[in-house]
Parts: structure tokens; sequence; C-alpha cells
């Protein structure tokens, strides 16, 4: 039976990690991801924890040591956030190519300069294209749950992929949640022990990390795509594997929030997501028909299911914490590159909020809702995104 | 049951792609003699990890990795925690990288290694430059070598600094064991190579791998090179245990420098027309240096003492 404990979204996180049996940790500190692996530390200092814990001198070797944890075949995790996943990133890119499957709690913080150690998704989309599995949570009750499933994802011998869950940092991981917890036995029930079919093994030698041309290197790198491919299959029947255990269903790869018969629809990752089902719900009451696609999983993406959401609306509109300079945020961009074009396709518009922490609410939703219905009309200029709550009057 | 372990001769075969007269290639094999089969290897980039792993092909007999550039010594570190959890406590982890990798991109890896007190045997097979990319300029190239990034010409010396002292680096880091061996004389490095697995913990092993193809000189002489520097000083063979000096190898006479600058390419800028007489005896300065440092003329009382 599982339990219920009102607890810190790192906490849950940690709790979580710990379930999963990993056996080496790496950490170094960053905020907002510290408290995850100082909890990990003390439950390890308290002999309740049973892995090694290497403390790195920097997120190059945190990426670096779990990667050789993983080829030398043990379950490794880390968490890291904001500069120290930017650090990670060519290790990262490797670490797919060599198809190491390690979890990663990617606390999403925004990326210097200015420094901020406040909220966004630049951090965690700046690696959208690396090979690793990202997954974006929007409560700690989905956090932990997500992390769960992320080891036996990481692990499955069609994916063997890095997974990152992506969280938002302070607004989950310092914020205290009633988390239903579950038993030991049913996590290693669910998750047995990693065994890779290849690690570094001195009974059966191989050489690991090649040096490839063109006469292979395009087969490696179709060999990621594919297993990204196979991910979206077995990503969904992983969820549905865990939710029949904990009765709690997050949706498959991604939640489609009371999106029938929605004119608009609103598209979003993360903790974001809580606060626009509210305004939905709010607006619903209102009689003005509005849901919302929450994507959980954003690589592999899944534009089938999104497509399946969103189809009969008469326009998406995006609302997402990142930018790709010089063109517009990254979600607009992959739904516009798979809607745009098919028969029927709902307009597709890109909304750049919450950069750096800029406050989300109900408010902001109702906005860009509002916004949404003037392009219907025809009264929105045309624009590539669309930047809420600019103050162009102090634009540097 | 387990398996029958490979032939030691067998853990690094003929057949890589190292260039002819590689010094490298020399000092791995014989290293690999010397640690025995049950290690796993970790490379980071660099031209052992170029010149063993085209595709398809191995002369590796044991588990090797390659990773990245910068991170041999953390990948070796997750590689011994992982063995540690699954309590293979039978499986020793060996690294063994470039100058590139160790005295600079790897370093900052390198050094949160040696603190940890991880227990790898990490080798620097030093050739002192990128010379998978074509001989560039690296912390370990010697003073007044000439390099594809910092070439002698009318308004260069070439290298003007320094090569950094690492082992001295390293042994501040309070580790148990570092040594300089040569690929010129595989006795001594054997030795140490197996001293260095009788002890737990960072232990680290610095190399004088000649290279031919970047160093200038004939692919038949890089024995001759490789002794010609250990005996004129600026290639001293040390130990040094928990901090102090335990062994030198004495040289038999002084010999001036020039006779191995000579012998190379790289420094062949120094007897150029108009030759560049204070740098070939700041050169000698740096000899002398390490022949009192070290105590390494069999008559010269200065020094550390041999074999304490």
């Amino acid at each position: 039976m599982s339990y219920v404990k009102v607890v810190e979204g790192s906490e849950a996180v940690a709790f979580a990690v710990k379930a999963c049996r990993p056996q080496v940790i790496s950490a170094y500190p960053i905020s907002p991801q510290t408290h995850i692996v100082e909890r990990l530390a003390q439950m390890r200092a308290d002999g309740e924890l049973d892995a090694e814990y290497v403390r790195v001198e920097s997120e190059f070797s945190a990426a670096s040591v779990i990667s050789g944890g993983s080829a030398a075949g043990s379950r490794s995790y880390t968490a890291s956030s904001s500069q120290g996943l930017l650090l990670m990133t060519e290790v990262l890119y490797a670490s797919v190519g060599l198809r190491l499957p390690f979890v990663i709690t990617g606390v999403n913080r925004a990326i210097s300069a200015p420094i901020s150690i406040q909220v966004d998704h630049q951090d965690t989309m700046s690696l959208r294209d690396s090979g690793v599995i990202q997954i974006y949570v929007e409560s700690s009750q989905e956090a932990y749950d997500t992390h769960i499933a992320s080891f036996k994802i990481a692990e499955d011998p069609g994916i063997l992929l890095p997974v990152m869950v992506c969280m938002d940092g302070w607004i989950l991981t310092h914020s205290y949640e009633r988390v239903s917890f579950m038993e030991q036995a049913e996590v290693d029930r669910f998750l047995p022990p990693f065994k890779p079919p290849n690690f570094l093994d001195e009974k059966n030698p191989k050489t690991w990390g090649s040096y490839a041309e063109d006469n292979v290197l395009m087969e490696f790198k179709y060999s990621i795509q594919k297993a990204m491919l196979y991910g979206k299959r077995r990503i969904k029947e992983i969820f549905s594997e865990l939710s029949k255990i904990t009765g709690r269903d997050h949706g498959g790869l991604i939640e489609a929030y009371r999106t029938e018969g929605a004119e608009v629809i609103l598209v979003a990752l993360g903790s974001m997501a809580g606060t626009i089902k509210d305004a939905v719900d709010r607006l619903r009451s209102e009689g003005k028909p509005v849901g919302l696609v929450k994507i959980r999983c954003y690589r592999p993406f899944p534009h089938e299911d999104i497509w399946e959401a969103i189809k009969g609306a008469r326009v998406v509109a995006v609302m997402e914490a990142d930018f790709s300079m010089g063109s517009e945020g990254a979600v607009g961009m992959d739904l516009k590159a798979k809607v745009c074009g098919r028969p029927g396709a709902p307009l597709v518009l890109d909304f750049i909020t919450g950069l750096g922490g800029r406050e989300v609410n109900q408010q902001t939703v109702e906005e860009v809702v509002a916004e949404a219905q003037k392009a219907l009309n025809k009264e929105l200029p045309p624009a590539e995104s669309y930047w809420v709550g600019l103050d162009p009057s102090i634009i540097p | 049951m387990k398996k029958k372990a490979v032939p030691q001769a067998d853990a690094f075969v003929s057949g890589h792609r190292a260039c002819q007269g590689c010094g490298m290639a020399l000092s791995v094999r014989h290293i690999l003699r010397a640690t025995g089969n049950e290690v796993i290897v970790v490379s980071p980039t660099g031209c052992l990890e170029t010149f063993t792993s085209p595709y398809g092909y191995s002369p590796w007999g044991v588990p090797w990795i390659h990773h990245l550039f910068e991170n041999g010594p953390a990948i070796a570190t997750g590689v011994v925690a992982a063995l540690k959890a699954q309590k293979r406590d039978h499986v020793r982890v060996v690294a063994i990288g470039g100058d590139g990798g160790t005295f600079d991109i790897g370093f900052g890896s390198l050094s949160g290694m040696l603190e940890r007190g991880d227990d790898v045997l990490y080798l620097c097979v030093d050739n002192g430059a990128y010379m998978n990319t074509g001989g560039q300029r690296s912390g370990a190239t010697p003073t007044y070598s000439s390099t594809t990034t910092e070439p002698a010409g009318r308004m260069s010396r070439g290298k003007t600094q320094l090569k950094k002292d690492l082992p001295a680096i390293v042994a501040a880091h309070g580790v148990p064991y570092v040594a300089t061996a040569s690929a010129a004389h595989i006795k001594d490095l054997q030795k140490k190579v197996k001293k260095a697995m009788t002890f737990k913990g960072p232990r680290y092993i610095q190399i004088d791998t000649p290279c031919p193809s970047v160093w200038g000189f004939p692919s038949d002489r890089t024995l001759e090179v490789g002794r010609l520097g250990v005996e004129c000083g600026l290639v001293p063979l040390f130990e040094i245990e928990d901090g102090k000096i335990t062994s030198v190898r004495r040289i038999k006479k002084k010999i001036p420098v020039e006779g191995y600058l000579k012998a190379q390419g790289r420094f062949k800028h120094l007897f150029a027309k108009g030759q560049r007489v204070e740098e070939i005896k700041q050169i000698q300065a740096l000899a002398d240096a390490n022949i009192k440092r070290f105590g390494l003329l069999k008559k010269d009382g200065a020094g550390e003492s041999i074999k304490k």
C-alpha cells in the first residue's frame, strides 16, 4: 500500500530516486537543484541509501561519472540545472551515442546572462537535439511518478538512452505538496535490477566509443532516432503500466485537458500547465471553449498525439518559457513544422512567457486567449512569436 | 564458470594505426602486460583513441572506453564507483591519456579524481603536444620547442614558457604514488606500473613517449631519442611515494643537451643560421636544475637521495 506525505518537491524526487535503487549517484551543487542531491546525501549518511555517491568538481564530471557508471553496468543518476546542464551538454551528446541509460533531473532555470536563478525552460530546451529523452512534469506527484518510470524507459532494451525529467525550479522543487509514495516492493516489481545487454565486462571485453566516419556515422545517428520513434510507443506503455499500480494517470506523451470542442487550445509544458488548467476551467465556466494540451514527453516529440488533440480547434496558442534567438520559441517551431500545411490545421501562435521566472498567472493565460481570439478575427498582426508582458520602456 | 583470461600479450595487439616508431603504442603494449588483464581501460580523446578505435577494428583485449577529451578521469571514477557497487573487486581501472587530455583540457577532471582518492591508475602518455591534430602547443610542450600553433620564426623562439610540472602538482594532492617513466626504458616503466598496481587510490605515471612524426626524427630512432632525453637530464625519471622522492634513475655522466635537441626537428630552429646560443643555454640550465633537484648524477651529492 502506498502512503501519503507532505514533502518538498525536491524531497519527492529524492524519495523516488532512492526507491529506484541507484548504484552510482554524482552530485554538484547548483540552485535550485541542490536540495535533491542534499537529501540523497543525507539518506546515504543515515544508512538508508546504498549507492556510491561521488561528489564531483563540476557538472561536466557529474555527467561523466554517471556515464562511466552506466557503461560499467550500474544504474546511475544525477541532478542539475541551468549552467550546469549547459556544461554537461557535450557529455550528454556522447552518452546518447554510447547508449548509456542514466537518469538526470533537469531542474529548470534561466541561462546567463543576465545571471538569474529563476525558472524558465531555456536550459533543458537547449538540449532538445541531443537525443536525451525529455519529460516535463507539472507537479511534485508527477515528478515522483515520472522519475520511477524514467529508469524503466531509459533501460528499455529498445531505447537505451538517457532520460531527463524536467522540473520547474522553485515552483516545484521548493514548494510543499501532498505526495503519494509507492511501497518499495511495488517499485521493485515495476523496476527490476539494471541488466544492460552490454557493459564494460572483463569477461567479454569490448571496445566502446570508437572512431567513425562517413562509412557508419549516419547509421549510428539514425539508430538513435529509431530508438526515439520506438520510445513514443514504449514510453506510453510504461506510463500506463505504472498508473495501473499507482492509480494515478498523468496522461501519455501528452495530457489533453478539456480539448473536446475547444476553439482555442493552449499548449504548455511543466508547472505552467497547472495554472492554465485553472484558467481553462474558469473560461469554460464562462462558456468559452478553451482547452489545454500539456506536453509531457517533449523528446521524442509526440506530434501525432498532439494533432489528434488539436485538429478540431481553430487556433493553437503555445505558451513557452524559452526562445531560439533569431527565430522563435522551440515548441512553437516544432508545432508549426508538424501541423501547418495539414488540411484543416488550426492557426499556430507562439507566445513567449515566464522567462527568468516572470509570473505566469491566470490573467496571463486570459491575455493569451484574448490574443488568440483576436487572431481568429484577423485583428492580431502576424508575428513569429509574441512576447507576453514585455515592457518596452526598459529594454536595454 | 570463470572464462579463461586473455593471454597477457594479447591485451593490446598489433594492427592498430599508430605511426611507425610511435613511442606511445610501444608503451601502452608494455603497460598492459604489467597491469594484467583484469582491468578496464579508459582513454580520453587523443592519438591513442584515434589509432586504436576505427569502428569495427580494435587492438584492445580488455574492456576499453573512450568518451570525450576532457573527462577521462571522471569516466574512470564512474567505472570505479560502478565496480564498487557491483562488488567486482578483482577488476581495476586504468586510464591512459595524452598530455592534451591530461595537462590541459582534462586537468580539472584529473584534479577532482585525485582529490577524491578514487582508485584509478592514471597514465599520461606524454609526447609534449597535440599530435593527433598535427602538433599544436600544450602545457606539456617543452621550452623552445617549435609547434604548429607556436612555431619558431624570425619573431618567435617557439614556446617560451616551462613545461607544466604535473608530477609535482599531482603529488601535491597527497596521492600515494607518482612516477615518471620513458618509452625508452620499458623495464623501468613496467616495474613502475606493477608497483603502482600494489597501491590503492589514485596513482599517476607520466611517460615520455617520443613521437617521430611531430618531434621530427626518423622512425627507427624512437628509443635513442627517448634515451637521450633521459640521459641529458631533461626527462628525469623518478618515483614519489606519499609525497617523498623514493627513487631516481641516475645518469652515468653529464652530457650536453645539444645532442638531444639536434636529433629533433622541433628544436632545429635553435641550430639554424645565427644559432640561438642563449636559448640552448637556458635549456641546459633546465637540465642542470633537474640533475640537482633529483640528484641524477652518480657523483652528485645534491638533491634527494636514491632508494630511501
